[in-house]
């Protein structure tokens, strides 16, 4: 698992370096967010009903496009065949890049969760801890998903069009989970979230494993 | 086959409950477990192709997806048929409509990959990493599409139209449908598996008459 | 001595059908350098790639350093070094930081030291602190090489390595890759163009539709093997 580390961190830097995701991220953030309140147009008090499902489908919009650029990076100079010719197991690349995923997309909801708490009035600040764990999870089984199906768009024509063609169905009961423990955990704290967690961390379990395994039959040649 | 199907035609008349249309309910359901069926075929077949590189196992598993998506689109069209006339909608969210949906979305997208992914070997592969995620997802989106029944409050479960199986012959009907339908989708896929094979054939020969050339 | 580094045989694959290689055989000691001619299509890169463990053929076996390549573990690879057509370096960070990363993918020992090693011997230190977007392409050229060389491998695969040099890199190369030979490492490269990869080579192989279609044990007469060549493309073409 040294691999894993290293491609960790490797990612890391260049995200910094260039800082690419972070601002089309934020900007692609306040975009959707202000399309969907103006789009609703919303009552104050109505609005933080909408709050869960906006959050979660910005999100998905914003991840699928930083996932997608994760494995972008590894074609420009063939750098996949680089980790491939490595002495690592594909298992370790797959986790390499999990770990970088979840750590952007942790960044990615850093930015949006506050925005929607804005633009929509939820007070986010009593629930935090409830939010935090929830917004985790989901991220983690969003990015065991899309690190397995990125890694399979990039290397197939159409690639634009052919990752949230793959991932959005599959991604559909830990939508269901994520928004309905997120409504629970701002309406009442982490207990009534109960029955969307335990989704959550059945789908996180089920596909981090299946990426782990299944990852070295798409990165194969 | 043929002879199965007509034969539950020739059953049915002998039992009518809510009428005529009640008897889309044999195929609706039938239909249903051999999308499952299906796309538990398609999963099957996909681990055995990354396991062994066996051609004949892809296009298993391609005539699977094929299969499945067919009977998951007739179920999607029938259940408003059968659901019109009886509860006065054309849809609803409830639970299990909203799983046949999501299911059918991920095998269209099986289709979507095989068809537009390129015409690489390396597709097949992806393709069978999706058929098995697929499967996998499938005890999640049940558990899942339960917790929409606290959203949605005003839920029709399918059952209260079907559960009246107390007769006998309903039962037999439901099984003799089921089967035929299943034989039905066997030859279909058989059928799908040969042409598939005969077409590859037809490209190496296309390719060894290219080259002598 | 040990088991020979690379021993293929009737090594084949097809691409959606299409056959790029149909048939190599191909034998590579250690001390060997081996040079592939052939021309563009041939089937050199594929070839390389397989011998990298990048690739798997579709029929045939592969032994490196006597374990089959389709069982062995991701350790094998420690034994290798591939030079693509690309550098295989992000361009986005440094040449030591790439460096860096690989030799923790590579697990090489006293890994800083070997990194300034490398970047002085690959004459990258002006620019060591730059981002590889920036270098020309002999500069790409010379780190991918010390990228291969890092964990000093004993089979060294190089794809069309003088492509794109000047005078003065392509002497410089063939300078590198004779000292490495000498050292003992096995050395296989593919050239579409003889003159430059004459000097290095111990061995030719001519590469045509997926085939071996002549070659030569000993160092290569430059004009006995133009004429090889040209009879082998043009005649079978």
């Amino acid at each position: 698992m040294r691999g894993a580390g290293a491609i960790l961190l490797k990612d890391l830097r260049i995200e910094w370096r260039t800082r690419e995701s972070l601002a089309s991220v934020f900007v692609l953030g306040v975009l959707l967010l202000v399309v969907f309140t103006v789009a609703h147009d919303p009552e104050p008090e109505a609005a933080p009903a909408l709050a869960p499902a906006v959050l979660w489908v910005a999100f998905v919009f914003t991840g699928l496009l930083g996932v997608q650029r994760g494995f972008l990076l590894e074609r420009e100079n063939d750098c996949m065949s680089g980790l491939l010719s490595a002495p690592v197991d594909p298992a370790a690349i797959y986790a390499g890049k999990l770990l970088a995923n979840v750590v952007l997309l942790g960044v990615t909801q850093a930015v949006v969760v506050p925005l929607v708490g804005l633009f929509l009035h939820v007070d986010l600040w009593g629930v935090l801890p409830g939010l935090i764990a929830v917004l985790s999870l989901g991220n983690v089984g969003f990015a065991s998903l899309a690190t397995l199906f990125a890694a399979v768009a990039t290397r197939t024509r159409a690639r634009e069009v052919m990752l949230p063609l793959l991932l959005l169905p599959l991604l559909v009961p830990l939508l269901i989970g994520a928004v309905t423990a997120t409504r629970a955990v701002l309406g009442g704290g982490l207990g009534a979230a109960r029955d969307g967690i335990a989704v959550l961390i059945a789908f996180d379990v089920v596909f981090v494993v299946a990426g782990w395994l299944l990852f070295a039959y798409v990165v194969r040649d | 086959m043929l002879a199965a199907l007509w034969l539950v035609f020739v059953a049915v008349p002998t039992e009518r409950e809510m009428g005529i249309v009640q008897r889309i309910f044999y195929f609706h359901v039938a239909s249903a477990w051999v999308a499952f069926l299906g796309f538990f075929l398609v999963a099957g077949a996909s681990a055995v192709y990354l396991w062994s590189g066996s051609a004949g196992a892809d296009r298993l598993a391609q005539a699977g997806g094929e299969i499945g998506v067919l009977f998951c689109t007739l179920v999607l069209v029938t259940g408003p048929l059968w659901a019109r006339p009886i509860w006065g909608v054309w849809w609803t969210w409830d639970p299990r409509l909203t799983m046949t949906v999501i299911l059918w979305a991920i095998y269209a997208s099986y289709l979507m990959l095989r068809a537009f992914g390129g015409n690489d070997d390396a597709v097949r592969r992806y393709a069978a990493v999706l058929g098995i995620v697929g499967v996998l997802d499938i005890p999640i989106i049940i558990v899942s599409v339960r917790l929409l029944r606290g959203i949605h409050p005003a839920v029709i479960t399918r059952n209260e139209g079907g559960s009246g199986l107390v007769d006998p012959w309903m039962r037999a009907g439901l099984g003799v449908s089921a089967l035929a339908l299943i034989l039905f989708a066997a030859w279909l896929i058989a059928l799908r598996v040969r042409t598939a094979r005969l077409t590859d054939e037809v490209a190496a020969l296309r390719r060894q008459v290219a080259e002598a050339a | 001595m040990g088991p020979d580094p690379v021993r293929a045989e009737a090594l084949g694959r097809s691409f959606a059908g299409v056959p790029v290689l149909a048939g190599v055989d191909l034998v590579v000691r250690a001390g060997d350098a081996v040079v592939l001619l052939g021309p563009n299509g041939a089937g050199k890169t594929t070839l390389l790639r397989i011998l990298a463990l990048l690739a798997r053929p579709t029929t045939g076996r592969l032994a490196l350093f006597g374990a089959d390549a389709a069982t062995a573990p991701p350790a094998l690879r420690r034994r290798i070094g591939y030079v693509g057509h690309e550098s295989l370096c992000y361009p986005d960070l440094t040449a030591t930081e790439n460096l860096e990363f690989y030799a923790r993918l590579f697990a090489v020992p006293d890994a800083d030291a070997r990194v300034r090693d490398l970047i002085v011997w690959a004459g990258l230190e002006a620019a060591a602190r730059r981002p590889v977007r920036v270098y020309s392409r002999g500069m790409s050229q010379r780190l991918a090489l010390a990228r291969a060389l890092l964990h000093e491998p004993e089979l060294l695969l190089l794809d069309e390595p003088f492509t794109g040099l000047d005078a003065a890199g392509v002497v410089a190369l063939q300078e590198r890759l004779a000292t490495l030979r000498l050292a003992g490492h096995a050395l296989v490269l593919t050239t579409h163009d003889l003159e430059r990869a004459a000097p290095v080579a111990t061995r030719v192989a001519v590469l045509h539709r997926g085939k071996i279609v002549w070659a030569h044990d000993g160092p290569p007469e430059p004009v006995v093997v133009a004429a090889a060549y040209q009879a082998v493309v043009t005649g079978r073409a």
